[in-house]
């Protein structure tokens, strides 16, 4: 400061230093300017929080936000959801062999179905997920494990992939496509449903494999090299993941718009979860033209083919089968939330209304005579 | 040569530089700076490593700064940018704004050290830089022209050898100034003269006292071949500073001694030491208990991880594997870099950007304070000066109110009132005709007849008064500055001084009779009763000074008698005077002092040659010597001035200023104690007291004075004094129990300098005298009001220590308007100078400068109660806002295997601080204002309830902190049942962690916003366009941030995520949901606190907003029925 000072005597005899911008007033006309602003008397409303105020905006949430609330409750309530957890820990669990026999190199899938029954007709689309339990998908160096160039299409980044990949960048100096640690842990079970007629036999369901990733990452953020033509192509050179048993242009061969990079089991599965316990969407089944339901009431057999090995870490391995309305899947916390914010809000309405009943008064009387 | 054993403090200028003649001591060529004027901090070559390390020398700064580096070398969750952006820009900011002002400065500095200067060489003037003169230049000055450096007045082109000089841009003083040319280089008149002199100065090396200077010339003459040396002494009369400008003088020629940067002007801008407020301590204090917060989290955190990762399974999972490099560090170093990380991801916690606010805030805000037009003096023409603005909240925390009487409180603007010779009232109102009529308006018991006697000795106080003066006459019309002249029947002239009470004194004579005319030829004229001029050979001037309180002249009449007049403080006359009616003087003097009119005394002795000869020799001796003459010039004084003749005494009134006593009522109502300090008599001070009602008619006053501690020793006075205080004390202690109004009885105390230093005197003998300090400290405690008289510039100053480091530290404001009150602005917390008729020094030195003393209640009661209310809301909210921001992170590495990920994207976590959030509390720290300003200047009591750092007490800043874990909580846990396990889109599809953080983070947003919203009481529509506008902004930046591959980033996470998060009705649902969740119970404490517990502050509100209100649902039903 003291040079500032100092400056501005220079400038200005008259005035010392304001702060660095001493020199700028004039030594005639230093009457300040009579603007609202300055005289920090621009028009404001001015409210406060008073009880008498308050009230009406507690009682209008109460109103709003119980209603909302059932609203919500009553539309979790009305979703279907099936939970079936396949892991095989008990021994009487039908994929207990599988669970215990588990090496990724075994050339011979292992296969087990788990019977399972419906109580209730599933109506309109269902939506088919498999859940993971104990996974950390949310760990830093799983998330950060992927290079999202690569997977954009860029060839540069296909032939040296990101260092954020290590350990999974190169295997046998060849690079690894796709790199990292999420691509390398892709889930690898198949789960196919079947439904047993009343008369015994087995009607497979179609499964839709279409539609389960976000629409922007299927057509922008993912990316096969150099378009979709041939891939085995593009892709020689780099090395599958250590832990598939396929290349990523043999994910899905029968249809070249699910291939590669931008198969969408495997977006799905790039889009890491926020949480340990997870689901992810696997397939849809789309609801019948006709009138009947799209999962009829009765059993059904859950076939799995299990290459995802979760017992190391006690993860454990679900598929749930849940019908969709527009505000998700079965959820009762958002409704529940709801109601107890809205009771919550119109108890305080009314015991603010008392306090403002009891003491609104007495603080008035008490202002005017003072 | 006396001196030369401390050859070191002073230096020897040849004059021309030209070698003294052989014979005298040896030329010793000396090497000073040249005369550039360097101001600047820095060169184009050493800014930027310079400036770095300037800045990275604050705390907070290099605090980033290690988190930088930490960033950069070890491998953290979040990227260097989110740290190392905005410090960049924090650093980049202050260098160019601090750059900017050098480079005006450099500006400055080369228009002034390129400024044409003439020199005289050679016998010829040449054009030079004013950055090349040297140390020993003879320079000439024409008029109006500003002064290159310190110079020695060689000769000037008027007769007298004297030169008119205006210090206005050193001091401020606008009045003209005397200053004489050496008597014997006087006759030096042209360029060619100079080329003959030969002389050398000695005098000390440059100190920045403005006023002191001592120094000697020696004159080598060698007329008619005898060589010989002329001394002459050389004091501050005889030095132009550097700065000064030269007026009514045609030019002067002048040497320079002290050039460049060892001037005295640039000697006295040393920064001032900084003074730091109450509210910085208090956030340094949180900013403390948060860094502990942070380390303990990243601790507990660290330790869990390894817990937790016990389990191989868990450390290293299949799908997850670590590289090699990671596997074979040592467990010790990977438990310290997952430490360092932690606090890497919890660092924002600290907000680089709080300070960047709160400078920001300080900055901007004090212009509201030159900007107060009601602040503004249309007399002076002068608005408030805000010289520092780290202290704007301090205003609102002022406890106790030291302030000057003379200029502060009151006018200083003197007006004659009487005078009385002998006994004999002389009232100059009732003798407007030039006609005295003595006694006409006399007193009671005062013989109103005067004697042939009488006759005499009025006509020699009347010259007395008209001589013993330093006023000079200014025959021009054009005065700039201050009017303090009075109009002459012939031309228009006015008396100027650096003292108004002369002023007053000499015009009161003129209406008296006695006119002064000039100054001429070291000869004084008086135009007396019958018009005859009478003329006086003026001798010798014994200045005034603080501590003798008196000055004197020495004249010759024409007669030739020798005539010592004096006139000064009755206190320091008394003492001096062997003869006299002195017991008729003193009880009129006392009278005079009651009615709160400051008196002098004039005395007078008639000299013999001889004893004028031996005084001349007296002060001779004490001007040449070049150590100690200070010292040795009082003592000179002290034996001159003696035996006095008393004349009589005169009385001046120094009228109240407007509004004091109303503004000092408002300060005692705001709870502040106001003491005065003042170099007065205690009668006069005391009344002026009571005129402000500073003491009313009921308060009892305390006396500590000479007068009492004569009767009984100082201790039993103290114990007597603290005895009756106490008992009232606990009587009203008990008061306030049992209801009733406590300020029933008040005391005042009056205390005097010379016990104020007996009491503060440092224990040496026995220890109970260092109790006196604290008994003293207790009695004032309990005084309403306080009044220090006979107080010196030091004592004041020591007086507000005093107060400072009493126990509750209670913050202190000073006021004052002279430089005897610089050392009190100096020490108190917040000094405030008011830009007076005593020179500019006050406001110069102090932190807020205003032209009037009824601007401080505004100053304090709006302003300051402003800047408190904003300031501590800004440091609070800013705490909050982190807290809500970074313990979702914390609560998230639970889920997350403590694995340091991020909740939010890194653009979240670096425009958090910069600018979703920072822009609607910095506004509101600029503009807010909780009860309209009309309300707090007529309620002073408002004052009391933000007293005491109120509002950043650890209760409030625990509830706040409290409030953002709770938020905090909400938005984390809101999201994580919305997230747990189910999808909420409608067509099946599942959201990541990344769309998780999105949404806390969105909430994060807007809780804080609103909740910034729900504390704003004034809503102009710059509060609405910033609030709204920045969330709209955050709405726009996150649908942008997401809605494009972005090329130059190595991720794509956060594509589509927010308009994702959008598209589906739950998460609209529950963002709105947990936004009223985080609001509800600020929400309720607020209703709830203000129904049931109001502070005055919150009753005046609802009072106001009602008042308010209901003349407008008049207006409206009005125009309704119309």
């Amino acid at each position: 400061m003291m040079a500032s000072n100092y400056n501005a005597k220079e400038e200005d005899g008259h005035q010392p230093a304001a702060i660095g911008h001493g020199g700028a007033g004039t030594v005639k006309n230093k009457k300040p300017d009579n603007t609202a602003f300055k005289q920090q008397r621009l028009p404001a409303w001015q409210p406060i929080l008073t009880a008498g105020t308050v009230l009406p905006a507690f009682f209008v949430i109460g109103l709003i936000f119980i209603p909302i609330g059932i609203g919500l409750f009553v539309t979790s309530n009305n979703i279907k959801e099936l939970e079936i957890d396949y892991t095989g820990v008990d021994m009487s669990s039908p994929c207990y062999n599988c669970s215990q026999s588990y090496s990724w190199n075994s050339t011979k899938p292992c296969t087990c179905s788990v019977p399972f029954s419906l109580d209730q007709p599933f109506e309109s689309n269902v939506f088919m997920y498999y859940g993971l339990s104990n996974f950390y998908q949310n760990h830093r160096r799983y998330v950060k494990s992927r290079d999202d160039s690569q997977l954009n299409g860029d060839k540069a980044s296909l032939k040296s992939p990101s260092k954020e990949c290590e350990p999974y960048r190169t295997s046998d100096e060849k690079p690894i496509a796709p790199c990292g640690a999420i691509a390398n842990s892709l889930f690898n079970d198949t789960l196919e449903l079947y439904y047993i007629d009343p008369n015994g036999s087995r009607t497979a369901i179609p499964l839709v494999k279409k539609g389960i990733a976000w629409w922007t990452d299927k057509h922008v953020k993912f990316r096969n090299p150099g378009g979709n033509d041939n891939l085995t192509v593009v892709f020689q050179g780099t090395s599958k993941p250590v832990n598939w048993r396929k290349s990523v242009y043999e994910l899905d061969p029968s249809d070249p718009d699910n291939n590669g990079f931008i198969n969408e089991d495997f977006i799905v599965w790039m889009r890491t979860a926020a949480l340990p316990t997870f689901r992810k969407l696997y397939r849809i089944i789309h609801k019948k033209p006709n009138m009947t339901p799209t999962l009829p009431l009765g059993r059904y057999i859950l076939e799995v083919t299990y290459n995802y090995p979760v017992r190391s870490f006690e993860g454990r391995k679900r598929m749930i089968l849940s019908t969709i309305s527009w505000m998700g899947g079965k959820n009762p916390f958002l409704g529940i939330a709801y109601i107890t914010v809205g009771s919550v809000c119109f108890f305080l309405g009314i015991v603010l209304l008392i306090i403002h009943h009891k003491y609104g008064n007495r603080n008035h009387s008490a202002d005017i005579r003072s | 040569m006396e001196c030369k054993e401390n050859w070191v403090d002073t230096r020897t200028v040849y004059i021309g530089n030209k070698e003294p003649p052989p014979g005298a001591e040896a030329y010793i060529p000396q090497r000073y700076p040249d005369n550039r004027i360097i101001s600047s901090k820095y060169t184009f070559w050493n800014f930027v490593p310079k400036n770095l390390f300037e800045q990275f020398r604050r705390i907070a700064n290099f605090y980033f700064l290690i988190i930088f580096l930490v960033q950069l070398i070890i491998d953290t969750p979040t990227s260097p940018i989110t740290s190392g952006l905005p410090l960049f820009f924090v650093i980049t900011v202050t260098a160019i704004k601090q750059g900017y002002e050098d480079w005006l400065r450099h500006k400055a500095d080369n228009a002034i050290n390129q400024c044409p200067v003439h020199e005289v060489q050679h016998g010829k003037v040449i054009r030079k830089q004013s950055r090349k003169l040297r140390v020993g230049d003879v320079v000439l000055i024409k008029e109006d022209e500003t002064f290159p450096c310190d110079l020695i007045l060689l000769s000037t082109s008027r007769e007298d050898g004297t030169c008119f000089v205006t210090t206005a841009s050193l001091d401020g003083e606008s009045s003209h100034k005397t200053y004489y040319a050496v008597q014997d280089t006087k006759a030096f008149i042209t360029e060619e003269d100079f080329d003959t002199l030969q002389a050398s100065i000695e005098c000390e090396q440059p100190q920045p006292d403005l006023y002191k200077f001592v120094g000697r010339i020696n004159i080598y003459s060698d007329r008619n071949d005898v060589f010989c040396v002329f001394f002459r002494p050389l004091g501050s009369e005889n030095l132009l500073l550097r700065g000064a400008t030269l007026k009514n003088t045609q030019h002067i020629y002048a040497v320079a001694i002290y050039t460049g940067m060892e001037t005295k002007m640039a000697l006295n801008y040393q920064s001032k030491s900084q003074k730091r407020s109450a509210v910085e301590k208090s956030m340094n204090a949180y900013l403390i208990v948060y860094l502990c917060i942070l380390i303990s989290k990243a601790l507990i955190n660290t330790v869990l991880k390894y817990v937790w990762q016990a389990d191989p399974d868990k450390d290293e999972p299949f799908y997850n594997q670590k590289t090699d490099t990671e596997r074979q560090r040592h467990i010790l170093i990977r438990a310290f870099t997952d430490f360092l990380a932690f606090m890497v991801l919890f660092n924002y916690i600290i907000p680089v950007s709080m300070y960047v606010t709160v400078e920001m805030q300080k900055f901007l805000g004090s212009y509201f304070i030159m900007w107060d037009d009601e602040m503004f003096d249309e007399e002076l023409g002068e608005r408030a000066q805000v010289n520092t603005s780290d202290l704007n909240e301090e205003l609102g925390q002022v406890e106790y109110v030291f302030t000057d009487k003379t200029g502060t409180l009151t006018e200083n603007n003197m007006e004659f009132i009487e005078c009385c010779v002998d006994g004999y009232v002389y009232v100059p109102d009732a003798i407007c005709n030039g006609q005295v009529m003595p006694g006409s308006t006399s007193m009671d018991m005062i013989d109103s007849s005067p004697g042939p006697g009488g006759r005499e000795s009025e006509e020699l106080f009347f010259r007395a008064l008209c001589l013993c003066h330093t006023v000079q006459v200014k025959e021009e019309e054009t005065v700039d500055g201050i009017k303090m002249g009075i109009h002459q029947n012939k031309a228009t002239s006015f008396y100027i001084s650096s003292s108004p009470d002369e002023v007053a004194l000499v015009e009161g004579m003129k209406r008296l009779g006695f006119t002064y005319l000039r100054l001429k030829d070291s000869h004084m004229e008086i135009l007396n009763r019958e018009d005859e001029v009478e003329r006086f050979e003026l001798l010798e001037v014994l200045t005034f000074d603080s501590v003798r309180r008196r000055m004197s002249v020495i004249v010759r009449s024409t007669t030739g008698e020798y005539y010592l007049f004096c006139k000064g403080a009755d206190s320091s006359i008394f003492p001096r005077v062997i003869s006299g009616k002195v017991e008729q003087v003193k009880a009129r003097v006392e009278h005079n002092a009651v009615e709160g009119l400051r008196t002098l005394c004039v005395a007078y002795r008639k000299l013999s040659v001889a004893q004028y000869e031996e005084t001349c020799h007296l002060l001779n001796s004490a001007k040449l010597a070049l150590q100690d003459r200070d010292r040795k010039l009082a003592e000179a004084y002290d034996l001159i001035e003696k035996d006095f003749v008393l004349l009589g005494a005169t009385a001046v009134e120094d009228r109240l200023q407007d509004k004091a006593a109303d503004t000092i009522e408002s300060l005692q109502k705001a709870g502040m104690k106001v003491w005065v300090l003042t170099g007065d008599k205690m009668e006069t001070a005391a009344a002026t007291c009571y005129a402000s009602k500073l003491f009313r008619r009921s308060t009892q006053i305390l006396e500590l004075t000479t007068k009492r501690t004569e009767e009984q020793s100082l201790h039993d006075v103290l114990f007597d004094l603290s005895k009756t205080v106490l008992r009232q004390h606990s009587s009203m202690t008990r008061d306030t129990f049992s209801g009733l109004s406590a300020d029933c009885v008040d005391y005042g105390l009056i205390i005097d300098g010379a016990t104020l230093s007996a009491v503060l005197k440092p224990s040496q003998e026995d220890s109970s005298q260092g109790n006196y300090k604290e008994i003293f400290l207790e009695i004032c405690r309990n005084c309403s009001a306080v009044l220090c008289c006979r107080m010196a510039p030091l004592q004041k100053a020591q007086i507000v220590k005093l107060i400072k480091s009493s126990p509750e530290h209670p913050i202190t404001l000073a006021i004052g308007d002279g430089a005897n009150d610089v050392s009190m602005i100096l020490e108190a917390h917040v000094g405030i100078g008011i830009m007076g008729k005593e020179g500019r020094q006050a406001a110069r030195n102090s932190d807020y400068a205003i032209p009037k003393f009824k601007h401080l209640k505004k100053m304090l009661l709006v302003h300051g109660h402003y800047y408190y209310i904003r300031i501590s809301e800004l440091v609070q909210y800013f705490f909050y806002k982190n807290v809500a921001f970074i313990f979702p992170q914390f609560l998230y590495q639970f889920f997350c295997g403590f694995s340091q990920q991020p909740l939010y994207d890194t653009a979240y976590l670096t425009l958090y601080n910069i600018s979703f959030t920072s822009l609607p509390i910095l506004l509101f720290s600029l503009i807010e204002q909780h009860i309209n300003m009309d309300i707090l200047k007529k309620d002073p009591s408002l004052y009391r309830d933000i007293a005491k750092n109120s509002l950043l007490r650890w209760p409030i800043f625990i509830y706040w902190t409290f409030l953002g874990v709770f938020d905090a909580i909400v938005f984390f846990f809101g999201s994580y049942f919305l997230f747990n396990n189910s999808t909420f889109t409608s067509n099946g599809q599942m959201f990541g962690n990344w769309t998780f953080g999105t949404l806390v983070f969105t909430v994060l947003v807007f809780t804080v916003t609103l909740k910034l919203a729900l504390d704003t009481h004034y809503w102009t529509w710059i509060n609405h366009f910033v609030i709204w506008g920045s969330l709209l902004f955050f709405v726009i930046f996150s649908l942008l941030w997401g809605g494009i591959i972005w090329p130059f980033l190595n991720y794509q996470r956060m594509y589509y995520v927010f308009i994702q998060m959008l598209s589906s009705g739950p998460a609209w649902l529950s963002i709105i949901l947990l936004i009223v969740i985080s609001l509800l119970p600020d929400v309720v404490k607020k209703v709830v606190c203000r129904a049931l517990w109001p502070t005055t502050t919150e009753r005046i509100q609802v009072a106001s907003h009602f008042t308010s209100v209901t003349p407008l649902l008049a207006k409206r039903t009005k125009v309704l029925f119309e």
